[in-house]
């Protein structure tokens, strides 16, 4: 048997995965854009968007715009699969904390496809939404994401979308 | 446009927020058409080493353009909302050059609203994105 080192202490664990996280999030200007951040248990992603007068669609209702929910799924599913792929070399020590400038960061999916699905109308409140990585091939990824604002079960807006790895040598 | 086309239109803009503060312009509707132009801009951006900007700012202009043209129609919906949007995404639309998404609302039942929408940027013969969406009517006149 080989012996083992002692496990990392909790803070250099926790403090590289949200280095790798907050690179991933800074290389998205979009994400800044539409406010959206990410709350992270362990490996567990959520993202957060805070309500913003800006975001609004339908100022009758008033509701959130479907645009900006679709791309509110997007990027959580987007960011949930990078999180995958980064995962096992973050873990390792393979990924130089040092180093973690959004430009040094493995590239992220390409979006091929995304359909959502409206369920409500998404309210002048915070929405979150956890994404599924259902499918990671070589190729090609299939995603599932929820959305949701008051009440965890009650979802407002579901989407499922396919995206195109990053090739190993770009 | 005509004037009272082309006031409507801008009344349509000006009532979304979303759109006024991505900068959309619309150049069109009518007849369950519209075509509305999103300026470039680098806050878009999903890919800083490339500058393309995030299929979710196109999702949004495609969103918003379907929602035109089923407003357009004559059909005469007070309201409408998303029921379901699908948007293929084709190629990366070219840094620095405005996307333009053109929908149609191809056919209506009393409750429903069909579309289908195209985005593209100068190159206008090879889309960036394609997409079909359902739409809610509400209010409408029939």
């Amino acid at each position: 048997m080989t012996p083992r080192g002692r496990p990392e202490p909790v803070q250099v664990v926790k403090q590289r995965r949200d280095a790798v996280l907050a690179a991933m999030v800074a290389g998205l200007p979009y994400l800044r854009r539409l406010g959206v951040r990410f709350d992270r248990r362990g490996d567990e992603l959520t993202a957060v968007l805070p309500f913003d007068e800006a975001l609004i669609g339908n100022p009758f209702l008033p509701a959130l715009h479907g645009g900006v929910t679709a791309a509110f799924l997007e990027v959580a599913a987007l960011i949930e699969l990078g999180w995958v792929l980064v995962w096992e070399d973050m873990e390792a020590g393979r990924l130089d904390p040092a180093a973690l400038t959004p430009e040094a960061m493995p590239r992220l999916p390409k979006t091929i496809d995304f359909t959502v699905d409206y369920l409500r109308p998404g309210l002048p409140r915070d929405a979150y939404a956890r994404a599924r990585v259902n499918r990671s091939g070589r190729r090609y990824a299939s995603v599932h994401v929820e959305a949701w604002q008051d009440n965890r079960s009650r979802l407002f807006a579901q989407a499922t979308g396919h995206f195109l790895m990053p090739s190993k040598d770009g | 446009m005509d004037e009272a086309g082309a006031e409507r239109a801008r009344q349509f803009i000006r009532a979304i927020p979303q759109a006024r503060a991505l900068g959309m312009r619309i150049l069109s509707m009518a007849a369950g058409r519209a075509e509305i132009e999103m300026p470039y801009d680098p806050s878009l951006v999903g890919d800083p080493a490339t500058g393309v900007i995030h299929g979710g700012a196109v999702s949004t202009l495609m969103d918003t353009c379907g929602g035109a043209a089923v407003l357009s129609h004559p059909a005469g919906a007070g309201g409408t909302a998303t029921l379901s949007l699908r948007i293929d995404y084709m190629r990366a639309a070219t840094p620095g050059q405005p996307v333009r998404a053109r929908a149609e609302c191809y056919h209506v039942t009393r409750t429903v609203a069909f579309v289908r929408a195209v985005a593209h940027d100068d190159d206008a013969e090879n889309p960036v994105a394609a997409a079909t969406g359902t739409f809610t009517l509400e209010g409408a006149a029939s």
